[in-house]
């Protein structure tokens, strides 16, 4: 009885709530209710006074939150930072040759020693540098933000995944999370991810986070979900436990959507990296943003490029393993 | 005491089960339920006892609650009521933990579509149910090799099933439910998806494995002729409701209903009726009328099939013998043609 009650009037009860809340924080609100009834002028211009005050509540929340909290935001902030920086030193201390030598090495073995997609993916990271000198540490500097990212991204993503795959109620109510996430305009989170922590590489990480996290949810989910009954009952039957169950067959099951959850999260953090250059995070964006402000064509073609190598890079390693597991799963009749 | 025992199971599938259950024991029919309340009948009243060491085949069309039955029993489906005992033990008080010991130790199944792992090996596939049990390695791959071995897929170890066929496929599904040496063997619809040659091989397969091994099995399928052939009791479902079962002969000579009469009037019943089921017996039998020269003696589970030419050409007449060779009954042409065209 109550249960019904609640699901009928708590809609109706909120907006009702707030009409009031918005007419009584309303400068402009007229003399008295009885004004409204014998002026229906407020018919016909949509009325000053019915305005939610959004705007102000997530102004002192933030407020609020910025100063109670945000301690523990300096904490994360110095974590990260220092995380990326050694990965970054660690790269440009290592000589080019023996960088793009390791490039090789990774795609050779990960997609089952392919000659093909390893000489491209070689050349690929060649030309890099090859474009322009300055672009190759650009270019690290960029990898090792997005290396970080979509290392974020996997912690929370998979095991995310996994639960919803396992129980309704959760994926119902962060399915739409994940649509909010996709679709806020990235500088809606980008403003706050600077004032919480400042300029730079980590609010870049947690905007990146933001906007490249749903798809590996989504896919890991789908993955596991996908995974044929009759496979899972037959788990079952022989008593496998529900521990059982996820590390020996849905999971490897699920591997070649996961990996392609991880491909698209690459993609996206790429493409989220280039824009968080506007908040001074620097890499290749930066160059892109440089070439536009100085009108020089040249220069942000340029650095697109070696946008689009370091892209196909990334692609070609994140894909190449996936595809090597579909293969074993499916081979050829 | 029967290895297993099913009373009064009821599954309904639906939100609210329990409420619609007090409609369904009173005798509403499935499309009934279905139109008033949005809930589907599985099951409706079924009971019935399974023997040690027999193969009990479940028949119906599809949509009659089979797949659904033989879930019960390995507790993949819980009942809406009703209780399923196996080695006298009800199955569906075990909680969780006693419930995987319990699929581990006593039973496993094989599947329409093999249920196959696709990214382990045929070997870890067949010593799957030895992994879940903790087995080492080398100890369940011993054990399945040996499984490989009995049905026919050495060389074959290390290969993924996508590379095998339809057949070997199902051969590796039975290796791994043997795998485990369960009492209980649940095999859903295990060689429909089969063609007819390897079907019949398949099947012809399990009666010389049961005939080593002595499992129960509990066998499900759409075809009467499959399950004529393997079943040494056979109950046919019909909407959720089980509506007949019997021995095969039963099945054929005394169809319960117009659904079962359907389903046996194309049998060939000289494959399924025995010397046994259609003699005259010996105190009934007007020895007169034999000519001792043209008599042969058969044993009473001779099949028909074997003695229609013996009859109907030379005009002989059957002696029919049981296994101490002592005359039970005679068959002459009267009594052939009664067994092969009477229909009730």
């Amino acid at each position: 009885m109550i249960r019904k009650f609640l699901t009928y009037y708590t809609f109706p009860i909120i907006f009702v709530w707030l009409l009031v809340v918005s007419y009584n924080s309303s400068k402009r609100k007229p003399d008295s209710v009885m004004e409204l009834l014998t002026d229906p002028s407020w018919l016909y211009d949509w009325p000053k006074w019915l305005d939610i005050p959004l705007m102000k509540w997530i102004n002192d929340g933030f407020k609020v939150f910025n100063e109670k909290y945000g301690i523990y935001f300096e904490v994360i902030n110095d974590f990260l930072l220092g995380a990326i920086l050694s990965l970054k030193k660690f790269l440009i201390v290592l000589p080019w040759p023996l960088v793009i030598a390791l490039v090789v090495a990774i795609v050779f073995f990960s997609s089952g020693r392919k000659l093909g997609t390893t000489v491209f993916v070689g050349i690929c990271t060649f030309f890099i540098g090859f474009l322009h000198p300055k672009f190759w540490d650009k270019a690290i500097e960029t990898t090792s933000i997005m290396i970080i990212g979509i290392l974020i991204c996997i912690i929370i993503g998979i095991p995310l995944g996994i639960a919803m795959a396992r129980n309704n109620k959760l994926r119902n109510a962060i399915l739409p999370v994940l649509d909010l996430m996709q679709t806020i305009p990235s500088f809606c989170y980008l403003i706050p991810g600077i004032m919480l922590f400042g300029l730079g590489a980590v609010p870049a990480i947690i905007a990146t986070v933001i906007y490249a996290v749903p798809p590996l949810v989504r896919l890991t989910d789908l993955g596991i979900t996908l995974v044929d009954t009759e496979v899972i009952e037959a788990a079952e039957a022989f008593g496998a436990s529900k521990k059982q169950k996820l590390l020996g067959v849905q999971l490897p099951l699920a591997l070649p959507n996961i990996m392609q959850g991880i491909n698209q999260c690459t993609m996206m953090a790429l493409a989220m990296v280039v824009i968080a250059s506007m908040i001074g995070t620097r890499g290749l964006g930066d160059e892109v943003l440089l070439g536009l402000q100085q009108l020089n064509v040249g220069k942000a073609t340029e650095a697109g490029l070696a946008i689009v190598l370091l892209a196909i890079v990334l692609d070609r390693i994140t894909q190449a393993y996936g595809k090597k597991i579909q293969d074993r799963n499916k081979p050829p009749k | 005491m029967s290895k297993i025992e099913i009373n009064n199971i009821y599954k309904i599938f639906g939100p609210n089960a329990q409420q619609v259950m007090p409609m369904v024991k009173d005798g509403a029919s499935k499309e009934q339920v279905l139109e008033e309340t949005g809930h589907t009948v599985g099951l409706d009243n079924v009971s019935l006892s399974i023997e040690e060491g027999e193969i009990f085949v479940c028949m119906g069309l599809s949509g009659s609650g089979k797949s659904t039955l033989i879930r019960h029993i390995n507790r993949l489906i819980d009942p809406t009521a009703g209780e399923v005992l196996v080695n006298n033990i009800d199955v569906c008080t075990l909680d969780e933990k006693e419930i995987l010991e319990f699929r581990k130790k006593t039973m496993s199944m094989v599947f329409q579509r093999f249920g196959l792992f696709p990214h382990k090996t045929i070997i870890e596939n067949v010593a799957y149910g030895l992994e879940i049990q903790e087995v080492p390695e080398d100890q369940r791959h011993e054990i399945a090799q040996g499984q490989i071995k009995a049905v026919g897929l050495e060389g074959f170890e290390h290969q993924y099933p996508a590379q095998l066929s339809g057949g070997m496929q199902q051969r590796v599904g039975l290796a791994r439910a043997l795998a485990t040496d369960p009492e209980i063997l649940l095999m859903d619809e295990a060689f429909s998806a089969l063609d007819p040659l390897i079907r019949s091989e398949m099947q012809n397969q399990l009666v010389e494995l049961q005939a080593k091994l002595k499992k129960t099995i509990v066998f499900i399928t759409h075809d009467l002729d499959e399950s004529l052939k393997l079943g040494d009791h056979i109950g046919i479902l019909n909407g959720g409701r089980l509506v007949q079962v019997g021995r095969p002969e039963d099945i054929i000579l005394n169809p319960a209903d117009d659904y079962v009469k359907a389903f046996v009037k194309d049998v060939n019943r000289s494959k399924v009726l025995r010397a046994r089921t259609i003699m005259t017996k010996l105190d009934q039998f007007d020895k007169s009328s034999i000519n001792p020269s043209s008599t042969y003696k058969y044993d009473e589970d001779t099949f028909i099939e074997d003695i229609v030419p013996k009859v109907l050409k030379d005009r002989s007449t059957i002696e029919v013998i049981d296994k101490e060779g002592i005359t039970t009954g005679f068959i002459t042409s009267d009594e052939l043609s009664v067994a092969l065209t009477k229909t009730k």
